[in-house]
């Protein structure tokens, strides 16, 4: 019974109806949009307080490249996680879920349309941070670090269909949830500083994020120049670490529907 | 129109079996705040023929949306089966989800977007073209007496009428074979009322649908429904024609309804299953 045609026909239907909303609320938009952009240069602009010379500008790569991805990273994360929360606000969860689509299909809908969102939005942001400090990129490898940008984005959408489990469970305490695993995901990546800074109880939390890998590679590309070569081991790791992310959220995503309808806790005061 | 596929239909099965249907869900009592028990529907089992509109007359609580939800795959019964059109409900979702839509007593939209932008998203999840969808639903809309140009106002805009009409819409887009009706009307005026009804009429005559309804409005039972239930604490009290429930209970259906449920209306639980 599975229409090829139709399935694509529901991705695409998931990702205007992003794009319709985003219109909808463009104030907003624009606003989370200025912020972003004005959250990187502060945090750019810190670097800029360590003594003039190439560790000054170092340092300011360094921190712009954090800003940046996880800007691009929270993006994916968020979106794919609060999917399901925004349709059980709306109440509109039901139909979602009674329409004739697998639910993989409505989960790429929703992936698909969170890297292209937060993609336009990473790249609008490193315009802007780009023609505030005059970043010098010579000697970047700038194609390596899109490589491990696009690799990073699998995980990330594995852990996001995790996160999207919670909202169907309980729509606040699953918001304030992911907020949570957001927060602990930002503190032991190494976002704005190395992992080696970390207390050391807390250490060992930072090699389970896909963030962490990233995030080092990224910085090696732009900031040592590695080559394209050497980044492909971690570029395989954060590929086949979301192959076993997204299937195993996918997992979870079903047992967690399957509760939802056994408890009727689908429709919003459920 | 490029449609979606649709799941063979066969003439000879009924369009809805139901068999010893159970659902009971666990809630928090407000008093002591202990975890309970709470049967919502209780050992339902029923027939319903193609092209039969089917009326569920009951109060607040009685069970009725619940019923509803495990007709639409929304819920798993506890125990008991649902088949429609010889499809179990839990077995093949996706062949049931294509032969059936619902339009509930809340419109459940994304209230920022237009009626339009709606109808794009809901009718692209079952894969039918939104040209088509578009033109489809500007011929129903004007059937139902909303004029075209509220298409493009957000949902948020519209009375509630008027957003009720749309969810009709909606559901119709998809070319159910089997509609469930959770309480359409409520809320809506006399006019819109009349019109809705109308136009569920001529659903069935001319898409060969079969409608399950569930409301609280006699009048509305009477004039559209082929049978009617009367469903009080997750159980069919009744179920049978119009005429066969006066000959038994009462002169009218209303005399039929107090008769049976034992209380007046909107009273029979605090909370609506």
């Amino acid at each position: 019974m599975l229409s090829i045609m139709g399935e694509t026909r529901a991705v695409w239907s998931l990702v205007r109806r992003n794009f319709h909303l985003l219109r909808r609320y463009l104030g907003w938009e624009l606003v989370f949009w200025f912020y972003n952009l004005i959250n990187a240069l502060t945090i750019g602009l810190i670097g800029l307080n360590t003594p003039a010379g190439p560790t000054r500008d170092r340092t300011v790569v360094y921190l712009v490249i954090g800003a940046l991805l996880w800007n691009f990273l929270s993006i994916l994360f968020q979106e794919v996680s609060n999917s399901v929360q925004w349709e059980r606000w709306e109440g509109t969860i039901e139909y979602s879920f009674m329409a004739p689509i697998r639910r993989i299909t409505y989960l790429l809908g929703v992936c698909a349309w969170a890297v292209l969102y937060g993609l336009v939005r990473t790249l609008v942001i490193l315009v802007g941070v780009a023609l505030f400090f005059h970043i010098n990129l010579q000697g970047a490898d700038l194609t390596g670090a899109g490589l491990i940008l696009i690799a990073s984005s699998v995980p990330f959408i594995g852990l996001g269909l995790m996160a999207a489990v919670l909202p169907l469970l309980s729509t606040e305490r699953g918001a304030q949830a992911t907020q949570v695993i957001q927060g602990v995901l930002l503190l032991v990546s190494g976002v704005y500083y190395p992992i080696s800074v970390l207390p050391a109880w807390i250490r060992w939390a930072s090699v389970l994020s896909p963030a962490t890998y990233t995030l080092n590679s990224v910085r090696k590309a732009v900031l040592n120049g590695a080559s394209i070569h050497s980044l492909l081991g971690v570029s395989a790791g954060l590929l086949a670490s979301g192959i076993v992310l997204i299937p195993i959220g996918l997992g979870i995503f079903l047992l967690a529907e399957r509760y939802a309808m056994r408890a009727g806790s689908l429709k919003r005061n459920g | 129109m490029n449609q979606p596929q649709v799941p063979s239909v066969s003439p000879s099965v009924p369009a809805l079996i139901a068999d010893q249907l159970k659902k009971s869900f666990r809630e928090r009592d407000q008093e002591n705040r202990r975890w309970r028990q709470v049967d919502a529907v209780s050992d339902i089992s029923l027939t319903v023929s193609r092209r039969e509109i089917l009326g569920i007359l009951g109060p607040n609580g009685s069970g009725k949306s619940t019923l509803i939800r495990l007709m639409a795959t929304l819920l798993t019964p506890d125990q008991g089966h649902v088949a429609i059109f010889g499809h179990d409900v839990q077995q093949h979702r996706l062949a049931v989800r294509r032969l059936i839509n619902r339009v509930s007593v809340e419109a459940s939209f994304f209230k920022k977007l237009t009626a339009e932008e709606n109808l794009a998203y809901a009718t692209g999840l079952y894969g039918v073209p939104n040209r088509a969808a578009q033109v489809k639903a500007r011929e129903i809309l004007r059937r139902l007496g909303l004029p075209t140009r509220k298409l493009k106002v957000p949902m948020e805009q519209l009375s509630r009428g008027q957003q009720q009409k749309i969810a009709i819409a909606r559901a119709l887009l998809t070319s159910p074979t089997l509609m469930l009706l959770d309480e359409p009307t409520t809320g809506l005026d006399p006019k819109s009322r009349r019109e809705v009804q109308q136009f569920i009429l001529e659903v069935r005559a001319t898409h060969d649908a079969t409608i399950i309804i569930c409301t609280h409005d006699m009048n509305e039972a009477e004039r559209l429904c082929d049978r009617v239930a009367i469903m009080s604490r997750g159980r069919f009290e009744a179920l049978g024609t119009v005429a066969e429930l006066k000959s038994r209970y009462g002169s009218t259906l209303e005399e039929v309804f107090f008769a049976l449920i034992g209380e007046p209306l909107g009273e029979a639980g605090e909370q609506e299953f």
